[in-house]
């Protein structure tokens, strides 16, 4: 079963994001915040990585930054998941190595459609 | 139901399904409030009583079928830059490309094929796009070339997005190049086509099992009739159009019978 990791501080998201995820065959785990999703891969290598922008520790770009600076850390995809909808924003999370990026609010169809588009659907 | 029915399929060949009435109210409303109607009831009221071209059509606009995205079922479009176009393009001898996406809505679809051919240019060809819609309304959103942020989402990876699209006011714009490769038409396909002329590949996918058996043999005759001396037809999955047979290599994709024994 794949894994997905689904990286937010709000806990309404990461329900619905698990929803979603489980019906579409993913296993979940979860994390608060980018230090806390560290953390969490320091044990496992999930297929896929579901990513907010704005969090308290650590941003999802700082996050996705270290994550590809790391021995191996090429190989989770990561869909960015954000209010942020400036195709600068855009463009800046894609250039640190997001390969999807997911607009809130989300449905199920836009969540399958960006995990396909990131090849792991 | 009847008189909303009898007008789609008279005037468009359309088939509405009278057990759908979910549809008729979630199409007709806003065509109710835009016309000045307090309900949907009152406005098949007026449609009935004043015999209006004006609103027979905005009801049969309404009607007709909208359902479309960005790169709807990639597999096609990946077909048609990797082959399909090359193949084109190689037996062109020069002349531009003919392309026609007939129905196609809010312009998806024909926005999809203009992206492809901006990325992936098919050596030493020119291109002519079509896009043709019975309904008005939605010929004109595709031609504003504005899509919501829903949208965009639905089939467009990010990577096209930022390179295609403007943040707007509300929503996205696709940038005037990509918006300018496109040439608009009404085109009810029930009617005679051949003004459109002939092209080297049609789209029409997802119409014909939206129409009454009479209007699909009309509407897949003057598709076929559009198309050009080896030119390519595709429909949707499951839609066949008497007289093609596949194109050899184009899984969904369809050809004139001599024209693939002469290609052959």
């Amino acid at each position: 079963m794949k894994v997905c990791l689904v990286v937010d501080d709000s806990r309404v998201i990461r329900k619905v994001a698990r929803r979603i995820l489980e019906d579409l065959g993913f296993e979940v785990a979860e994390a608060g915040d980018g230090a806390e999703a560290l953390g969490w891969l320091r044990t496992v290598t999930p297929h896929v990585i579901l990513l907010d922008w704005n969090m308290p520790a650590m941003s999802g770009l700082e996050f996705l930054r270290e994550l590809r600076a790391q021995p191996r850390g090429e190989a989770p995809r990561v869909i960015f998941c954000s209010v942020e909808n400036d195709l600068e924003r855009i463009r800046e999370a894609l250039s640190a190595g997001a390969d999807e990026y997911i607009m809130k609010p989300f449905d199920g169809d836009i969540v399958a459609s960006k995990l396909a588009m990131a090849g792991v659907l | 139901m009847q008189l909303v029915a009898r007008l789609c399929a008279e005037r468009a060949g359309l088939r509405i399904d009278p057990e759908k009435h979910y549809l008729v109210e979630n199409r007709l409303a806003p065509v109710a409030r835009r016309e000045g109607f307090s309900s949907i009831e009152e406005f098949l009221g007026a449609v009935r009583d004043r015999d209006e071209e004006r609103l027979i059509w905005a009801l049969v606009e309404a009607m007709s079928p909208s359902e479309t995205s960005f790169f709807r079922e990639p597999e096609t479009f990946e077909l048609i830059a990797q082959k399909v176009l090359p193949d084109l393009a190689r037996r062109s001898e020069g002349r531009p490309l003919r392309v026609w996406a007939a129905a196609c809505g809010t312009g998806q679809e024909v926005y999809s094929l203009a992206m492809l051919l901006s990325e992936q240019p098919a050596a030493g060809s020119t291109f002519e796009l079509t896009g043709s819609d019975l309904c008005e309304r939605r010929l004109e959103k595709a031609q504003s070339g504005l899509y919501s942020q829903f949208e965009v989402q639905r089939g467009l990876s990010a990577h096209r997005l930022v390179r295609h699209f403007e943040n707007a006011e509300e929503g996205f714009s696709l940038s005037p190049r990509i918006r300018s490769s496109v040439r608009w038409r009404r085109v009810n396909l029930v009617e005679d086509v051949g003004r459109m002329g002939r092209f080297d590949l049609v789209l029409c996918r997802g119409l014909t099992p939206h129409l009454t058996e009479a209007a699909r043999e009309r509407v897949l005759k003057n598709l076929v009739d559009a198309l050009s001396t080896g030119g390519i037809l595709a429909l949707g999955p499951g839609e066949a159009a008497p007289g093609l047979v596949a194109a050899p290599g184009l899984a969904g994709f369809l050809m004139r019978a001599e024209d693939r024994r002469a290609a052959a």
